[in-house]
């Protein structure tokens, strides 16, 4: 395999599996997280959530509330400090275009749910039950929150969101070919909403350090991201604002953002000039970022053998009513079936009293992809082709949104890989044709894309003269497995076992990464520890060769190796110096390297960067009762050089399960009378458990990537696109029943 | 009448006795206090994780008197003289001190777990449902751990890990 | 969660004392639905009455049935021999519904008195009759997929969400309670309510009675029985629908059926025309066909739960089938049987 990132050409450790480095303290409980760090003096502040989805606050008595002992405080917009008043400083490093919502701020409501005091006291109980003595009194306004009926209202976000491209301009004349394809498909999809819900409520404990310094333990996905909006919002310097999230207990893009517990708790620590603490309850979790309501519109035309003649897709998003969240939808009917001559993308917003959505794990494309991969399915059925050959005969080799070829696409392997290991040969295409006792057998299968990208990201690198490594930076390890992967890379760098590796993260004195999102840590920050590693590997080798009678005297960089603690002439074992010894024969104890890496412009310019994946779906429904039982999923995933196989796996097994809540169980019922999400709890907010998931095989296929050094392409998005689609085209398959509406309940396979 | 608190609405505590993880701890605490809270907030282990409060994710599953339930649900007052073993405690639990407890290294090796925080939950009721006996197949492990949301879907390598304990204790 | 002063009586007498004591005592035992409702300020009581301390947790022989003690747990319950050979209707309803950690905390008598899991009851922030009589009711028009659909009233249309006491209705239970008053037993059909213009009340249970034991009848029908629950996912789901049925053949010929639906109305349904029509008939999907017929004239859809007629009419039919050919469903194996 190309790509090694060892000297010696073979890497120990990248490319293995590997466990947790982190596991023995996630079992043991010693792992702490947000909202579990203590202070001396810890006081804590329970939210008060608004009752209401439009209006304003006519009166908030907190009497009763301050009256309790032990209640140190009841903020409300009417006594909260002054903070900035300039959107500016509200927006944090991902924030979508507009005025970010300002928690306290005055007596509007602006959605349902959202808080409108916070009660501090001495302990937990207290605020709690402080809390449920605050009495708020509203003059309520009809609130509007159905996509549907906004949908006059739509437009074109006139100010785009950083890093999410707008749909491209149409090319050909979408209309006109489909009125002449001989195959016309045209459906409505949508997916319900959803909210992240990771198992972690968000949570901030803000510790007074005095002198008006805070340090921060903030459920955040990149602590940057929490320092700069605490410095914004409250004009405090950065170096007085220390955040740390060593362990972030699932964030699924929900914790990208600064959340408003975080302005909260630091709000009252200010104030109160002593540490406090904020954690949002289950239900609370349903008062901010969920992935939106987008209502989509296929039309495909064809010729009868299933070749695309026209593909138009349309989309309509809901958004807050201040800002305008935006993600890529549309644009995926193009990467993936662009070869078209017609195609025409369109994606409007709307406006709905709601909070904002947020980007949840793979946002757009689990939205996009399932509505095209469902219509690719009706066009399979509607030319009597094969899914898979029908997708084939659409395949493109270039991106046509950016008109560049792809940097590498083994979505051909996926196909075929995936459908070997799945049995895909055996299926009888005919719907309603394979039967196991009473239930009816499906055998469905979609595409699955996501971008590979990476954020300039910087990371240091620290030797010590007893042979340990300690490497880094401020991003975070959100499950997906960063402690490990950079101690591998580490360690295949610097030739080190991995037990002398320490990997630190989450904390903004380390070196600056982005939050982690997007899939690109991996790639960002792994680069970035090797270049710091390698810069580390040049200094000692240095010291190595200035040492009296070096073994390495007159050898250059390039001829020797890295290897167990030692630089060795290449080839020539004989001849090396251990980096203790090299370290020590220089008189020093540590030597520290930073590096950054970013995303290589001139790969970039030349070439488009995606992984893709073929999902296969099997189910079996008792089609009287309704009931669907998934059964087997195979997910085949080109994603570059994959550095650890075991928490690689985990990803894809992740992503997967959580399509599999898409497709049948995840949705947010919104009461358009009151503008509120009825079921906001984890009773009657289904996602999958146990009970549900069967066998799911993952399988990683060759793909050689030159679009950073390591070949590495991301993994925490691509597990889930795709996945919805093969088990709605798997429902079809067993009960002749197009769904193109999820999650695919009861009701919907009896209706 | 074993214990009255006395009056309505008065802060009064009332002393109870624990064993936690294998320690006696004499505890004054007030009714309204879960032992959830007891655990993570006064006595700070934090191992045991809120994901719900209300029942509905497992993530605060402890064993009392050797029985998986939610610590959230459970008002500490009312488990006055109980034995109580967190994740902290596991390993010791079953004679394992120093080391990890089966499971715990299971889950390791399995990478039965992403982001950490529903795992002790998933530990200790895995611990709990080995106690009782009444799944052995896959099938009925899956049902038996159905209270225990991963959100991260690690639900796989969870049976998984299970699995590898059940077999190795049958082979014992 | 409000603050309330808390007893721990150890004798019945004591108990039914306590609670009298303050306008608004709880008893609590397992605390699994009243902790929860607490947290969410739908229940403040004043006074709680920790009744794990006094002896009602055996299970006896009684009248050639059995007496199951009002603190034993559903995991007890569930697993214990004599039910189970006895009376597997029960042990399978209650293993269909909640946790294992839920139900090894969860006792009889809690289980009996367990509220709606309507999201309205549970959400302050609305109105709900249930909650706060007279605020209204959101779900009639709002969300209410999951709501009932038999026995409603134009003030609530919250459903029961017990899967034991689908199984208890079945089988006919008795429900034995003390109080001031003395100590009586309420049939099981008569012990949950429908709730008409008083659906804060949810049982006929008088505030200051406690439940000492539920008693069964000898005839437990372990030949011929079925849960069958179905639910928006595979575990830990409360039912959109679910069947207790109980079936004594004579031959191919039905003696005797019984069967109650879960997640359907305030209460276990049963319907006594539908169970007659079916004694004396052949067991024949014929016949269970026109039994589902009978129960489903009564039923009435609201906004968004019109799918549960249907899908009730279907649970009856597969139920009645279950019970009837011995292969009732299992709560491991997801195949419907």
């Amino acid at each position: 395999m190309a790509n090694s990132i060892s000297s010696t050409g073979t890497d120990s450790f990248v490319g293995t599996a590997r466990s947790r480095v982190d596991g023995p303290a996630k079992v043991t409980g010693q792992a702490k997280y947000a909202g579990e760090f203590t202070a001396i003096d810890l006081a804590h502040g329970y939210v008060v959530s608004g009752g209401i989805a439009k209006g304003r606050i006519t009166a908030i008595d907190s009497a009763a509330a301050e009256a309790v002992p032990g209640v140190l405080k009841v903020f409300t917009h009417e006594n909260r400090p002054r903070t900035a008043w300039l959107d500016y400083n509200y927006q944090d490093a991902v924030a979508p275009p507009g005025s970010p919502f300002r928690a306290l701020y005055d007596d509007r409501i602006h959605y349902s749910g959202q808080p409108v005091a916070l009660v501090v006291a001495e302990d937990f109980g207290t605020a709690r039950y402080a809390a449920s003595l605050v009495k708020v009194a509203y003059e309520a306004e009809e609130p509007l929150t159905d996509v549907e009926r906004q949908r006059e209202f739509g437009y074109e976000p006139p100010k785009k969101r950083g890093g999410i491209k707008p749909p491209p301009k149409p090319w050909g004349d979408a209309d006109g070919a489909f009125a002449s394809a001989p195959i016309q498909l045209r459906g409505d999809y949508t997916l319900a909403v959803e909210h992240h819900n990771p198992m972690e409520p968000h949570a901030s404990t803000v510790v007074w350090d005095g002198d008006g310094a805070i340090t921060v333990y903030d459920k955040i996905q990149g602590v940057s991201n929490s320092q700069g909006y605490i410095a914004g919002v409250f004009g405090m310097d950065k170096d007085k604002v220390r955040v740390l999230n060593p362990y972030l207990g699932g964030g699924f893009g929900l914790g990208l953002r600064p959340q408003y517990q975080l302005f909260l708790a630091v709000m009252a620590a200010r104030e109160l000039e002593r540490s406090v603490r904020v954690t949002l309850t289950r239900d609370q979790m349903f008062t901010f970022g969920y992935r939106p309501d987008v209502r989509q519109t296929i039309s495909l035309g064809a010729d009868e053998g299933g070749k695309l003649r026209s593909i138009k897709h349309d989309a309509l998003s809901g958004t807050s009513r201040f800002e305008d969240y935006q993600e890529v939808v549309v644009n995926w009917s193009a990467i993936l079936y662009g070869a078209c001559e017609n195609v025409s993308l369109d994606y409007k917003l709307t406006q709905i009293d709601t909070y904002t959505p947020a980007d949840m794990r793979a946002p757009g494309a689990v939205t996009g992809v399932f509505a095209l991969e469902i219509a690719m399915d009706e066009l399979a059925y509607a030319t009597g082709q094969d899914p898979i050959a029908v997708r084939l005969k659409n395949y493109t080799d270039r991106d046509p949104t950016e008109d560049k070829p792809f940097g590498s696409k083994a979505l051909r392997a996926c196909y075929e890989e995936g459908a070997e290991r799945f049995g895909w040969s055996e299926r009888n295409p005919e719907p309603r044709s394979m039967r196991d006792g009473k239930e009816l057998v499906g055998w469905g299968m979609a595409t699955g894309v996501w971008e590979a990208l990476m954020q300039k990201s910087a990371a240091q690198a620290t030797l010590t003269v007893d042979g340990k490594l300690v490497v880094g930076n401020s991003t975070g390890d959100i499950g997906t497995g960063t402690y490990t992967i950079l101690t591998q890379i580490a360690a295949d760098t610097l030739g080190l076992p991995m037990e002398d590796v320490t990997t630190k993260l989450g904390d903004t004195d380390l070196a600056e990464a982005p939050v982690a999102g997007g899939s690109w840590t991996a790639a960002s920050s792994g680069t970035a520890v090797m270049k710091a590693c390698r810069k580390i590997a040049a200094d000692v080798f240095a010291m190595a060769r200035a040492m009296d009678d070096s073994p390495l005297a007159n050898v250059d960089l390039e001829r020797v190796v890295f290897t167990g603690g030692r630089i060795e002439v290449a080839g020539d074992p004989s001849r090396s110096v251990s980096l203790v010894d090299a370290m020590k024969a220089a008189g020093i104890d540590k030597v520290e390297a930073t590096e950054s890496a970013g995303p290589d412009a001139g790969h970039m310019k030349e070439f488009s960067s995606y992984t893709h994946s073929a999902v296969f779906a099997e189910v079996k429904i008792d089609e009287e009762l309704g009931q669907v039982r998934l059964t087997r999923i195979v997910s085949a995933i080109a994603a570059g050089r994959i550095i650890n196989l075991k928490t690689a796996r985990s990803q894809i097994l992740g992503g997967v399960v959580m399509g599999i809540g898409s497709a049948l169980e995840e949705e947010s019922m919104l009461d358009h009378t009151v503008g509120r999400f009825m079921n906001h709890n984890f009773g009657e907010y289904h996602v999958p458990v146990n009970a549900d998931i069967h066998d799911i095989e993952v399988i990683f296929v060759e793909e050689d990537d030159k679009a950073n050094p390591m070949g590495v392409k991301g993994l925490g998005e691509i597990g889930i696109v795709g996945t919805a689609a093969a088990i709605a085209n798997a429902v079809f398959h067993a009960t002749g029943k197009r769904i193109r509406d999820l999650p695919i309940t009861i009701d919907k396979i009896i209706g | 009448m074993l214990i009255d608190s006395g009056s309505p609405g008065a802060p009064a505590t009332i002393g109870i006795s624990l064993t936690i993880n294998g320690e006696v701890r004499e505890l004054q605490v007030a009714p309204w206090t879960t032992l959830l809270d007891l655990l993570r907030e006064d006595l700070d282990l934090t191992g045991t994780k809120k994901g719900c409060d209300h029942g509905q994710c497992g993530a605060c599953t402890v064993l009392v008197n050797g029985t998986r339930i939610n610590s959230c649900l459970a008002l500490a007052v009312m488990k006055d003289g109980a034995e109580i073993v967190t994740v902290e405690g596991l390993a010791k639990h079953a004679g394992q001190d120093g080391a990890m407890h089966p499971l715990q290294a299971a889950f390791v090796e399995r990478d039965a777990f992403q982001c950490g925080y529903c795992t002790p939950g998933q530990l200790c009721s895995a611990a709990g449902m080995i106690a009782e006996g009444h799944a052995t197949s896959r099938e009925e492990i899956r049902e038996a751990m159905s209270g225990n949301i991963c959100r991260c879907g690690a639900y796989t390598n969870i049976v998984d890990a299970i699995e590898d304990v059940m077999h190795a204790g049958a082979a014992r | 969660m409000n603050r309330f002063d808390y007893v721990r009586p150890t004798t019945v007498e004591e108990a039914v004392k306590a609670i009298g004591s303050a306008a608004n005592a709880r008893f609590i035992a397992g605390g699994t639905n009243l902790v929860d409702l607490m947290k969410y300020n739908v229940e403040r009581p004043e006074r709680l009455v920790d009744i794990t301390r006094l002896p009602l947790e055996g299970i006896e022989e009684h009248e050639g049935g059995l007496r199951i003690g009002a603190l034993v747990t559903n995991s007890t319950l569930a697993y214990d021999e004599r039910i189970q050979n006895r009376y597997p209707l029960l042990s399978s309803a209650i293993l269909a519904g909640a946790s294992g950690q839920l139900r090894n905390a969860a006792t009889t008598g809690g289980n009996l008195n367990q509220r709606t899991r309507c999201y309205y009851f549970y959400d302050e922030a609305t109105p709900c009759n249930k909650r706060e009589p007279g605020s209204g009711c959101q779900a009639i028009g709002g969300v209410n997929r999951i709501h009932a659909i038999f026995g409603t009233s134009e003030n609530c249309i919250a459903t029961h969400p017990s899967d034991m006491c689908v199984a208890l209705a079945a089988l006919e239970a008795q429900v034995r309670v003390t109080g001031p008053g003395g100590e009586r037993r309420i049939p099981f059909a008569e012990f949950h309510r429908l709730p008409g213009d008083t659906p804060q009340y949810d049982t006929t249970l008088k505030a200051d009675e406690i439940v000492l034991s539920v008693d069964l009848p000898d005839e437990g029908f372990a030949g011929h029985h079925t849960y069958l629950k179905l639910r928006d996912r595979l575990s830990y789901a409360f039912a959109l629908v679910s069947v207790a049925a109980l079936v004594r053949l004579d031959g191919n010929t039905i003696g005797e059926a019984r069967f109650a639906l879960g997640g359907v109305a305030h209460k276990p349904w049963r319907n006594a025309e539908a169970e007659a029509f079916l004694t004396g008939k052949p067991a024949t999907r014929e016949s269970f066909e026109g039994a589902a017929e009978i129960v489903m004239r009564e039923a009435k859809p609201q906004s968004e739960n019109g799918f549960k007629i249907e899908l009730a009419r279907r649970a009856i039919i597969r139920g009645l089938t279950q019970a009837a050919s011995g292969t009732p469903q299992s709560q491991s194996d997801k195949r419907i049987a």
